[in-house]
């Protein structure tokens, strides 16, 4: 494993990419900021690759904790009206959604 | 009878119990406080004066009728608005859920109204509780009450705001990384960041599960042990819930208070503004520390210095951690179940509207995070970041076993420096996630840690920090207590009361 160097700095190319990975649709703008920042950012944060950690396991709970099982019974749900009512669109009692499919699909 | 607005929460609830004054009396007083005073301070984002006053009525009537009413009911309170709240406007701070009313209760709001508490409102927070100043909030600025041209702190800034500022006796904040502890020290309260697991993360709003946690922030160390024992306790309806009982953190608090220190082991962290690690800590906070130092010891206490190595890496490597974890939780916001959705014209597709959403409904703090955390997290970068963060993760935490060998409590600033000017660090993300320096170790490794008000720099509160083992958020009561027993005694009067004896909006 090896420590991203402090020159491998986001170009803006990468934010861009980045943000269309996070369907962030980001203006020129901000990639322009965004990137000086973010730079700014990973060089500080790229200080955990100077850490002696061979053999260091990593964390992923703070508090020890094994699996945690329930009954499997079924519960009441939110009310439908109570969800919907929450909803950017609804239609017929459900969500309604953009369009998913291409027109050639 | 003295200002219900001044007064703190545990003798309301003595008062209201005994009939001296009535619940509706006690909400009336806030609701104009805050009429007249949050236009300037902008501490609230939603405030419902009927819905509290109604409630205030019921607590009234029960009380009236003999109906077996707890010890908090009645108490007015204020949420920070990441806590879901049934039918109450809840946004995180954000637009992509303005206007949002959720359809249940978070399992600590449930508690609190269930003992009988007057929701206020909701207070204000940095987007998604990403901040220090609650500047990333996407709808108001929010004033500290000790000046108003500096910040509240943050995240949790807007509940600092209410309660420092007599717009709520006490309210809750929510900390992942310092978010409660931080805004608290900054305005003078006492602010408790329990042990991870302790109190149920069911109905907040996810910013970094693994490190998210709710608590008091309040006018004295026994109110906040009185509204954490209300709001802990196992939740099933929380997988990381600790199924344990509720720790019994009011008596610790009053036996902090009471009596001396003795026997007690101190750590103060070498790492945390000590020797050779003083860089960005303000003069006036190390040396009001010091001071609070001393008087442990002269409680009693014994004082060593601890070195914690690993400390000096909290920061970059909750910086990795964080952001990675919200870049997944925040994925939820896709403007299709709930809150915004920008451009459904029919002719764009799913993944374009979801884009268009999250661009419109994010501020920019929130976008850096998601990005940070989406590059923390790709394929090539993940062993180098996520990995090594979540390693040296495990070092922090070793780094506090290995002192609770040798101490009871570890103690530190809160934060390095007092309140700044609003906008002094809003284009300076590094500058801004340095307030968070001292907080940062207790969250990764999930140990409780309380800040407790320990003097005046330059006319603005100082905060100190007691950090304890895991599930030994007692041994933090208890010794905060008996700081601000020995300081109050000392000064004749509650540290919030320097800031009531003084005009309005100015520094001494």
């Amino acid at each position: 494993m090896s420590t991203p160097s402090r020159k491998d700095r986001l170009t803006r190319d990468e934010v861009a990419h980045l943000a269309h990975l996070a369907r962030l649709a980001v203006t020129d703008e901000e990639l322009d900021l965004f990137a000086g920042q973010l730079g700014a950012v990973l060089d500080a944060v790229a200080q955990v690759g100077g850490a002696d950690v061979a053999d260091v396991p990593p964390t992923t709970h703070a508090v020890p904790m094994t699996n945690v099982f329930r009954e499997d019974v079924a519960r009441p749900s939110l009310p439908r009206e109570a969800v919907l009512a929450g909803a950017p669109a609804a239609e017929d009692g459900r969500i309604r959604v953009p369009r998913i499919l291409g027109e050639e699909a | 009878m003295s200002d219900l607005t001044t007064t703190d929460a545990a003798e309301l609830g003595r008062l209201l119990s005994g009939g001296e004054v009535s619940a509706v009396e006690v909400t009336r007083s806030y609701l104009d406080r805050i009429e007249a005073e949050d236009d300037a301070i902008g501490a609230y984002l939603h405030v419902d004066g009927e819905a509290a006053l109604r409630t205030a009525e019921r607590v009234d009537a029960a009380r009236a009728g003999g109906t077996a009413t707890g010890p908090l009911a009645g108490i007015p309170l204020a949420l920070k608005d990441v806590v879901v709240t049934e039918g109450v406007p809840t946004t995180s701070g954000s637009k992509i859920l303005e206007g949002w009313r959720p359809p249940y209760d978070a399992t600590l709001a449930a508690r609190l109204k269930n003992a009988g508490t007057v929701l206020l409102g909701k207070t204000n927070m940095d987007e998604f509780a990403m901040g220090s100043s609650t500047e990333n909030s996407a709808y108001r600025v929010t004033r500290n009450p000790w000046d108003h041209d500096r910040i509240p702190g943050g995240s949790s800034g807007g509940s600092s705001a209410a309660v420092a500022g007599g717009l709520a006796p006490w309210a809750i904040g929510t900390d992942t990384g310092g978010s409660i502890r931080q805004p608290a020290a900054v305005t003078g309260l006492v602010g408790h960041k329990p042990t991870y697991g302790s109190v149920s993360r069911y109905g907040l709003i996810a910013f970094s599960s693994s490190l998210d946690q709710a608590g008091p922030m309040t006018r004295t160390v026994l109110d906040a042990a009185l509204l954490h024992e209300a709001i802990a306790g196992h939740d099933p309806l929380d997988s990381t819930s600790i199924a344990s009982p509720v720790p019994v953190l009011a008596e610790a608090a009053r036996r902090g208070a009471e009596g001396g220190l003795s026997g007690l082991r101190v750590g103060v962290v070498t790492e945390l503004g000590g020797e050779g690690h003083t860089d960005g800590y303000d003069e006036g906070v190390l040396a009001r520390v010091a001071e609070a130092v001393a008087l442990l010891e002269s409680l009693g206490a014994e004082v060593r210095h601890v070195s914690c190595p690993a400390f000096d890496l909290a920061l970059p490597a909750y910086y990795l951690i964080a952001p990675s974890e919200a870049s997944s939780n925040l994925a939820r916001f896709d403007g299709v179940r709930y809150g915004l959705r920008v451009g459904d014209d029919g002719d764009r597709d799913l993944d374009e509207v979801m884009a268009l959403t999250r661009e419109q409904g994010f501020g920019p703090e929130v976008k850096r995070r998601i990005i940070l955390g989406t590059y923390a997290l790709s394929s090539g970068y993940y062993d180098a970041y996520y990995g090594q963060a979540q390693k040296v993760r495990t070092l922090i935490t070793r780094d506090f076993t290995s002192a609770w060998d040798d101490v009871d409590v570890l103690v530190s600033p809160t934060s390095p420096t007092v309140a700044w000017p609003v906008g002094a660090r809003v284009d300076d993300p590094i500058a801004m996630y340095a307030a968070d320096l001292c907080t940062l170790p207790a969250s990764l490794a999930g140990v409780p840690a309380i800040s407790v008000p320990c003097g005046l720099s330059e006319g603005l509160p100082v905060g100190f920090q007691i950090m304890a083992p895991a599930l030994a958020d007692d041994r933090c009561y208890k010794v905060a207590a008996a700081l601000e027993a020995a300081q109050d005694a000392a000064r004749g009067s509650r540290f919030l009361d320097q800031l009531t004896a003084r005009p309005a909006g100015s520094a001494a």
